[in-house]
């Protein structure tokens, strides 16, 4: 909501400054986005007389000046306007001063051997409008010598205020002086009730036909001014219209615009001549079209409101007046309308054909229902004041809707919100300088809201009128006392699982990443999504319209991109969220990682100490079970099975699971088919670790550890070596090495892989070491003999293999 | 480990005999010879001792003088047939022979130990400049959402809050109605919502736009007194230098039967002076507009743009940070409380937006560029968790 300093002094009576006014602006709750004044820029320009001007000697369409500027002195400067000639009265820029169309600071200059002393400026040059035919042609009158800005009006600032949606009455100037009264900075000058008696009756009759549909128009008021003459309005609403940004078209249309920035009031004006018999307001009709003032055709439907005549659709009801029924210079008989119109009909036919309009803006917000009339009163004095004329009796359909209501207010309630302790004459000031009624006394009163605010429906609206106008600077800042009761617990174990995983993987050297939500349509459907209820409607772009179903898709994607910045080795990692269906549950926490290149735990690349391998499933294995334990898995306790996702490569990948059907992770080279649907060179190995699928620790009874279970007794370390199959799993072997002998076996370590010289090329060789460690006696040779036979027949039986010679 | 001198012993093939052996000579001799004699072998086994160069070369001359058959051990083998008074005097003088030549052997060897253990540690020596990898845990780096995350839970906590969380994907409801969005709303519209194809019963669920929802399903599923904040990622179609479709929002919740707006505006100083790390920060609270709190405030805090980049705590503009306020009695009452017995206030931020004030990120979108040299950069170290008794970014 734009408006200028003097159009709001029309309204306020206030010796106060521009900068006061700004301020409190602000602190009642409209917030200034901007202030400018496009005389601060044009203040050298003055405006000037040409007193002869002659034909260049060498150019045909160049002419030279002699230009008064009041000084006494004239000025001889080229000129190619094809307006400028004797007698000319314009505005002059002279050399030093800087011309803001052109991005130019004038000096002297010679133009085809004449000397040019400044220039004669177009408004398009000094960023008044587009208009560039000719340099600016002013009145006869205008006094020359003075500044143009100055003489123009432009030296009025001009205020930009960001509103918030539930202030239609501030979509008027009228409304803003009322704030800025209210807060004490002026004095509200009354708002002149005029009435023009029709002296006829309305010959346009005008209907309300919504059948037993629900109305999207409430009331209507109508009424012809004949024999007006149009043209362009005064200079002083021209004034203001340009300096909001409006183009002036002509007085009736002008008007209209003007109240409804003046009164936040939208007004229509329709040419009399142009409507075909009398008017009805109802829904569109499927197919139906309108050209609109804006130039453009719209098709309507059913759910809109419409305004037509015998002939056609001659209005989008509360939004855009059409082309045909416009009011032109040769407008003679105009019919004024003013009407209420629904505001979420308004707000849904707006978005629906996208039109935005300064109407749309008031209505969809809530115009002041009480105002129909009156503003139809005023926008007809204007009518007949500038264009003349002879006004008709005003013809109504629908009822202007009572909205008066009555909230009962303890004063109290001020202090138990805000905190703020004021005096009761002090806040019911505040009130009545809003407009709001107060009937009763004592501690609860009745108020009742003015029509213009449709935003107080409760106490607590009361409440934030009284502390926005009095100030959030006198609410007490007041620390929060503590709660008696026990303060529940900060994080839930799965946000405090989240941080874990989240440093435990960074402390691993990988840097966390965090990727969109949404990823591709086909990325989704390679990661076993892409079902059609996680399908955004309306997504920004075709790569990022499904819910990702993995994190996966984005971390790959995005060691690509730092590839090729010419970062090859990258290790990144995500925690957040998955969508596995629509429902809240059904949202899951994951951490995934990937690793690129050579980019393992201790570094990357080469390097002096031993250079980095290509990244291996065993990289990612690492990742995941140093996450899972940092989470607080049984790492001890996961089996490592082989069916991950078909998104890893068959062979070189795993799942780590509590139990057969628990998959806490899984993890490996990615499948190259998946890197190349992403766009992706490997070598890239991946994890991902389900946050959500470790079970609940139990609440335990004591936070104690227990005692240290140790033996003074020496352990004993004996190494085998077993040959086995390709295909038999190191952790079968291990499994079994351990439950050889539950009691003496205290650990078991695989520290040899061996293919090659000495075995067979379908077997290999697996070589372990097993710390026996005796709790009763020290180990004899005989016991030590006896254990170890039980390891190989245990180790031979799981696996088939044999002990190595 | 063993020492390894006993075998520079065995190895030493270049004894040097011939002087230390005069048994023969010693023998046969009168008392008084015999005591001039013990003195001249003293004083040469000393020499011997004092220019042994080896370890071996030493143990040499301990055989040749302490061994079975070394020279003092011989001369202590004729005590026996010597004469009483003979025995009384040569008795002390061999032991005190013998003392004599062990400590200095001892006192030669401790020498000749300090020399090799320092002759090897020369030959020891390494380049010490090798630059090493760096650790894995001083390279790796937290998001500065994540760590911002971490901020704000360390201070809030301190206040007696708890983090509580919802789901991405929200209902209409819980998004807008609950929240006092009335259908059609221009407000609604400001949100620029993702939504999901309607569903068979014609209900659209959609991306939540802000955390607010969670306050209905806090306020819905718990007594007051609730004290939480809302951390998590929001959505709206929208996109430029400042906006994307997805960022973060963090929200503040305090519920029961006293808490009011002085109550907010303390917290939102503590928590600004506690999250920028000044001592004092100048705050302005403006009346504004949301539909789901009344009294509605909008919080700028006082920085400094003069140099290029914003300094937060000090100069004279002013910054929007976050959007508060009292919490509308009709939410309160869309929970299932009754608003004159419950009150409370919300009040909520961009955390993304907040990390860029503090850290100085210019531009919204490289957060989720995931480009290794911007999370280097601008990422925290995993160690870092933020506390208030360590300081939340030191």
């Amino acid at each position: 909501m734009k408006f200028t300093l003097s159009w709001l002094k029309d309204h306020l009576e206030t010796d106060a400054s521009l900068d006061e006014i700004v301020e409190k602006l602000t602190m009642i709750g409209l917030e200034v986005e901007e202030v400018t004044n496009r005389a601060d820029r044009l203040k050298p320009f003055r405006i000037a007389k040409v007193v002869d001007a002659e034909q260049h000697p060498n150019a045909d369409r160049l002419r030279v000046l002699k230009v008064d500027a009041g000084d006494g002195e004239l000025l001889q400067i080229v000129c190619g306007a094809p307006n400028a000639r004797k007698g000319l009265v314009g505005v002059l820029g002279r050399p030093g001063d800087y011309v803001p169309g052109l991005d130019v600071t004038l000096s002297v200059g010679k133009i085809r051997d004449v000397e040019s002393f400044g220039m004669m400026c177009s408004e398009r040059e000094l960023e008044l409008s587009e208009e560039h035919d000719g340099i600016i042609d002013l009145p006869e009158d205008a006094p020359v010598g003075e500044s143009y800005a100055k003489w123009m009006g432009l030296d009025d600032p001009i205020i930009e205020i960001g509103l918030t949606p539930n202030r239609p009455d501030c979509t008027g100037v009228y409304g803003i002086a009322r704030d800025l009264a209210a807060a004490g900075l002026g004095k509200l000058k009354e708002r002149p009730h005029n009435q023009t008696r029709g002296t006829f009756p309305c010959p346009t009759n005008v209907r309300l036909d919504f059948g037993d549909t629900p109305a999207l128009c409430k009331a209507f008021g109508l009424r012809l001014v004949k024999g007006v003459k149009n043209g362009p309005s005064p200079k002083w609403m021209q004034d203001r219209l340009v300096a909001i940004g409006l183009r002036p078209i002509n007085t009736l249309v002008d008007i209209t615009n003007y109240m409804t920035f003046d009164q936040g009031r939208p007004l229509h004006v329709f040419d009399a001549d142009k409507v075909a018999g009398d008017l009805v307001v109802r829904r569109g009709h499927a197919g139906e079209t309108i050209e609109g003032l804006n130039g453009k055709t719209y098709t309507v439907d059913e759910t809109m409101c419409v305004i037509a005549d015998d002939n056609a659709v001659e209005s989008l009801g509360g939004i855009l007046g059409g082309e045909i029924s416009g009011c032109t210079d040769e407008t003679t008989n105009v019919l004024i309308e003013s009407a209420l119109w629904d505001e979420n009909g308004i707000a849904a036919t707006g978005r629906k054909l996208g039109v935005n309009t300064d109407a749309r803006y008031r209505f969809e917000r809530g115009v002041d229902p009480n105002y129909m009339l009156p503003g139809l009163e005023a926008a007809t004095k204007l009518v007949v004041d500038l264009c003349g004329g002879e006004a008709s009796q005003i013809t109504q359909a629908g009822e202007v809707p009572d909205t008066s209501r009555i909230i009962d207010f303890p004063y109290a309630e001020v202090k138990r919100l805000s905190g703020i302790d004021a005096p009761v004459p002090e806040m019911n000031l505040v009130l009545k300088s809003l407009g709001f009624w107060i009937t009763g006394s004592g501690d609860t009163v009745k108020v009742a809201p003015p029509s213009w605010r449709p935003d107080i429906e409760g106490k607590a609206d009361l409440v934030e009128e009284i502390v926005r106008i009095l100030g959030l600077d006198r609410v007490p800042s007041t620390p929060l006392p503590r709660t008696d009761t026990v303060t529940a617990q900060v994080l839930t174990p799965g946000q405090i699982r989240r941080s874990r995983a989240r440093r435990s993987l960074a402390s691993r050297g990988m840097n966390e990443a965090v990727t969109w939500s949404f990823i591709s349509h086909d990325q989704a459907v390679l990661f076993g999504g892409g079902a059609d209820a996680l399908v955004l409607a309306n997504p920004i772009s075709s790569d990022m319209s499904d819910m990702r179903p993995t994190l996966l898709a984005g971390l790959l994607t995005a060691a690509q991109r730092n590839a090729d910045r010419g970062f090859p080795d990258a290790a990144l990692f995500e925690v957040g969220q998955v969508f596995l269906g629509d429902k809240p549950e059904d949202q899951k926490m994951v951490a995934a990682g990937v690793r690129r290149g050579s980019a393992a735990h201790e570094g990357s690349g080469r390097h002096w100490a031993g250079s980095a391998d290509a990244v291996s499933v065993f990289d990612a294995k690492a990742d995941a079970e140093a996450a899972l334990a940092a989470i607080g898995a049984p790492v001890d306790k996961l089996q490592v099975y082989r069916d991950a996702p078909d998104y890893f490569h068959p062979g070189r990948s795993g799942a780590l699971k509590l139990g057969p059907k628990n998959t806490l992770a899984v993890f490996g080279e990615v499948h190259p088919r998946t890197l190349k649907a992403l766009d992706v060179d490997g070598p890239v190995v991946a994890f991902e670790i389900y946050l959500d699928a470790l079970p609940q620790p139990k609440n335990k009874a004591t936070r104690s550890k227990g005692q240290l279970q140790s033996s003074d007794l020496m352990p004993v370390r004996r190494d085998f070596a077993f040959v086995v199959n390709d295909d038999v799993d190191a952790e079968t072997l291990l499994k079994a090495a351990r439950g050889a002998d539950k009691a003496l076996v205290k650990d078991v370590t695989l520290f040899d892989v061996y293919k090659g010289k000495g075995v067979d090329g379908s077997q290999k060789s697996l070589a372990i070491d097993v710390l026996l460690q005796p709790v009763k006696k020290t180990l004899t040779e005989e016991d030590i003999d006896a254990v170890s036979k039980k390891i190989i027949a245990s180790v031979e039986k799981a696996t088939g293999g044999t002990l190595r010679g | 480990m063993r020492e390894r001198v006993a075998d520079v012993h065995f190895s030493d093939k270049t004894p040097n005999h011939s002087r230390l052996t005069p048994n023969a000579i010693i023998r046969d001799r009168t008392h008084e010879d015999r005591m001039s004699q013990l003195d001249t072998l003293k004083s040469e086994l000393l020499a011997a001792i004092e220019g042994a160069g080896t370890e071996a070369a030493l143990e040499e001359i301990r055989v040749s003088a302490l061994g079975k058959k070394g020279s003092i051990s011989e001369q202590m083998k004729t005590l026996g047939k010597m004469s009483p008074e003979g025995r009384k005097t040569m008795g002390p003088a061999l032991n005190a022979l013998k003392s004599d030549v062990t400590d200095a052997i001892a006192a030669r060897k401790t020498v000749l130990e300090e020399s090799a253990l320092e002759a090897r540690l020369q030959s020891e020596t390494v380049d010490v400049t090798l630059p090493l990898r760096a650790s894995p845990v001083e390279t790796g780096r937290i998001h500065p959402v994540s760590q911002v995350i971490d901020e704000l839970t360390a201070i809030f906590a301190d206040m007696g809050f708890s983090v509580a969380e919802g789901p991405d994907i929200e209902t209409d409801e819980l998004n807008f109605t609950a929240l006092n969005f009335p259908e059609g709303h221009p407000a609604r519209e400001m949100h620029d919502t993702f939504f999901f194809n309607p569903k068979e019963d014609g209900e659209r669920l959609l991306l939540r736009t802000h955390t607010s929802p969670v306050q209905i399903r806090t306020m819905r599923s718990q007594q007051p007194p609730t004290r939480v904040i809302i951390p998590g990622r929001t959505y709206r179609c929208d996109s430029d230098q400042t906006h994307t479709p997805m960022f973060h929002q963090v929200e503040g919740l305090v519920i029961d039967k006293g808490s009011h707006f002085g109550h907010l505006k303390w917290i939102l100083e503590e928590f600004c002076k506690a999250f920028f790390e000044v001592d004092n920060i100048k705050m302005r609270f403006r009346p504004s507009f949301f539909p789901f709190t009344e009294p509605s405030m909008e919080v700028d805090i006082q920085c400094d743009r003069s140099g290029g980049e914003v300094k937060i705590g000090e100069g004279s503009d002013w910054l929007e940070i976050l959007g508060c306020g009292m919490v509308h009695p009709n939410v309160i009452r869309n929970c299932g409380l009754d608003p004159d017995e419950y009150q409370g206030f919300a009040w909520g931020m961009g955390i993304d937006r907040i990390a860029m004030l503090k850290y100085g990120m210019p531009d919204l979108r490289d957060f989720f560029d995931a480009d290794v040299r911007w999370v280097q950069h601008y990422g925290f170290r995993p160690l870092d968790l933020p506390t208030l008794f360590g300081g939340l970014s030191s």
